[in-house]
């Protein structure tokens, strides 16, 4: 990689124990600016927990532990003046499993707006634009426009897993985490989210975990492979499925074990 | 092994059998107890009582020698005034209780508080009227200069302190029936943990809250020891918190022992028993579709 790259996540000798098991070994990543990085590994092997460090949600478990270091934008988040709601306002995360309010779609979206503002009344006007842009930015609005005042937890997974990423967007975040966002859709679904993380690409740093293999082939641009909470390599994505430098990550992507 | 099958056969069924009145006794004794109140007041219910009277006057002199009035009216205002006034010290502690207790305090806390907060549920009621009797009674007298503190503030701080008990673990369950998505969700997007707590949870949990509170209501209404003992027992629909009162079940607690069997007084009595029983079934009836209307989402 030259060295005129941007990254925006660098990480650096970072370990994390979960108790006295330690989950991630002295992983040092720099993720690029604007492209999708794919996560790849077995279970277990820290993928979703390198993911969940990025914003701090690990940290909502109680008794983690973590040393190293994680610059986002230059920035150490393990700082003493680093807000919390202030970093993930700049990264969104998307979950597992489509994980709505349940409350109406409409202020799904402006979820983020309401909390983030220290304006007591947001204007109607705007958080109705907000909302439009949102939901066409991942092609919902016309599937929803007519039901925004409906409980957005009794939508269709698809919508729920896409309305999920349109919540972010009102924020503006720098960069979208996603644990395998799509591993409770069908394979209709998981084709329409997978564009829809193509057309954001670009626009926001995207760092996805995924199990399947095919979908790191078919979203990621970078991909770095996981084992037992090591970085085992971090390549271009066809350079990794085609030719990759470590005969573990090519024992994974062939299936020899996972 | 013919034989073992044969036994098991009827074991089985007698066990079910003896599950199934279990369960059907419950009814019987609803529908018994019910039938019972009834039948001691139904005869001066429909014969002789002024319904309308009975409701709407204060005026409560049942063993007058000239003039008999059978008016609940201030009972009533004062089930009424101690009700509310517990409530009103009851939900806010209760339910920030229950808050805190589901999502503030660590693992190790909560089960301290739990048992505690058990610990609590289980104090005698007339322990509570002992202590509002005497420890109560002599705080309020100094506090306020009143001349007695047998009062509707007495009553209300200690039902407050008999409903917290229940209104902390109704609504501590309904806390922890939020699945933590919602909290994840919430807390991935950066709000804060009030933010959490106020725009995704409560909304969330709204109805197992309410439920607890109707259901603190209901024990606020039906409790009787207690409020026997620390209002004061004056009939009178109160102006303060500092004046004294006596509740429906007071009423019939002081007065059922001397009232004759039969008489118009005693089965008056039982006609506030119908009236109580009306209450607590209704608060109790909306407690339950409210805790359906839960499921139903």
């Amino acid at each position: 990689m030259s060295n005129d790259t941007k990254y925006t996540i660098t990480t650096d000798k970072l370990n994390l124990w979960y108790g006295d098991f330690q989950a991630l070994i002295n992983v040092t990543v720099n993720i690029a600016d604007g492209i999708i990085t794919g996560l790849i590994g077995p279970s277990g092997c820290g993928k979703t927990t390198l993911l969940r460090c990025f914003n701090r949600v690990n940290e909502r478990y109680g008794n983690v532990t973590t040393t190293g270091e994680i610059l986002i934008n230059g920035k150490n988040i393990y700082d003493d003046d680093v807000s919390l709601p202030e970093l993930r306002k700049a990264i969104g995360m998307v979950f597992q499993r489509p994980n709505p309010l349940p409350i109406s779609v409409y202020e799904n979206v402006v979820f983020g707006l309401r909390v983030h503002s220290r304006r007591k009344n947001i204007k109607k006007s705007e958080m109705d634009e907000v909302v439009e842009k949102s939901l066409r930015e991942v092609f919902l609005w016309d599937d929803l426009k007519d039901k925004l005042d409906k409980k957005a937890t009794g939508l269709q997974l698809e919508q729920q897993q896409k309305l999920c990423i349109a919540r972010l967007l009102p924020l503006k975040p720098d960069i979208i985490l996603m644990d395998e966002p799509c591993s409770a859709l069908d394979s209709e679904s998981t084709r329409a989210v997978e564009e829809l993380m193509l057309t954001l690409a670009g626009k926001y740093t995207i760092v996805i975990v995924t199990h399947n293999m095919a979908q790191a082939r078919r979203v990621s641009d970078e991909c770095i492979f996981m084992l037992l909470g090591e970085i085992m390599e971090h390549t271009r994505t066809e350079e990794m499925f085609l030719t990759p430098k470590n005969p573990k990550t090519a024992d994974y992507i062939e299936g020899r074990y996972g | 092994m013919g034989n073992r099958k044969q036994l098991e056969i009827i074991t089985e069924s007698a066990i079910e059998w003896l599950i199934r009145i279990c369960g059907i006794s419950a009814i019987l004794f609803v529908f018994g107890i019910f039938f019972f109140v009834f039948r001691e007041g139904a005869e001066f219910l429909f014969g002789g009582l002024d319904l309308w009277q009975f409701l709407t006057s204060p005026e409560w002199y049942p063993t007058s020698v000239s003039q008999k009035r059978y008016g609940v009216l201030a009972l009533m205002a004062g089930t009424a005034s101690v009700t509310l006034l517990s409530m009103a010290i009851a939900v806010p502690f209760g339910l920030g209780a229950a808050i805190y207790v589901s999502e503030f305090c660590g693992p190790k806390a909560k089960e301290t508080f739990k048992i505690v907060i058990e610990l609590l549920a289980a104090i005698p009621s007339v322990v509570w009227g002992f202590i509002g009797l005497t420890l109560m009674n002599e705080l309020i007298i100094t506090l306020f200069d009143a001349p007695i503190g047998l009062t509707v503030l007495n009553g209300g701080i200690i039902l407050a302190l008999m409903s917290v008990p229940i209104i902390v673990s109704i609504g501590e369950d309904a806390l922890k029936a939020v699945p933590d998505s919602y909290r994840e969700a919430a807390e991935a997007l950066g709000s804060t943990r009030w933010q959490m707590i106020y725009r995704v949870l409560l909304p969330a949990a709204k109805n197992g809250l309410l439920a607890a509170v109707l259901l603190g209501v209901a024990r606020a209404v039906g409790e009787t020891m207690a409020v026997l003992m620390a209002t004061g027992h004056a009939v009178k629909i109160p102006g303060s918190v500092l004046d004294s009162v006596r509740t429906l079940t007071a009423t019939i607690a002081a007065e059922l022992g001397e009232a004759p069997v039969a008489s118009d007084h005693y089965q008056v009595l039982f006609i506030i028993g119908i009236l109580l029983f009306t209450i607590t079934f209704a608060v109790n009836l909306i407690a339950d579709l409210v805790v359906k209307g839960i499921k139903e989402q």
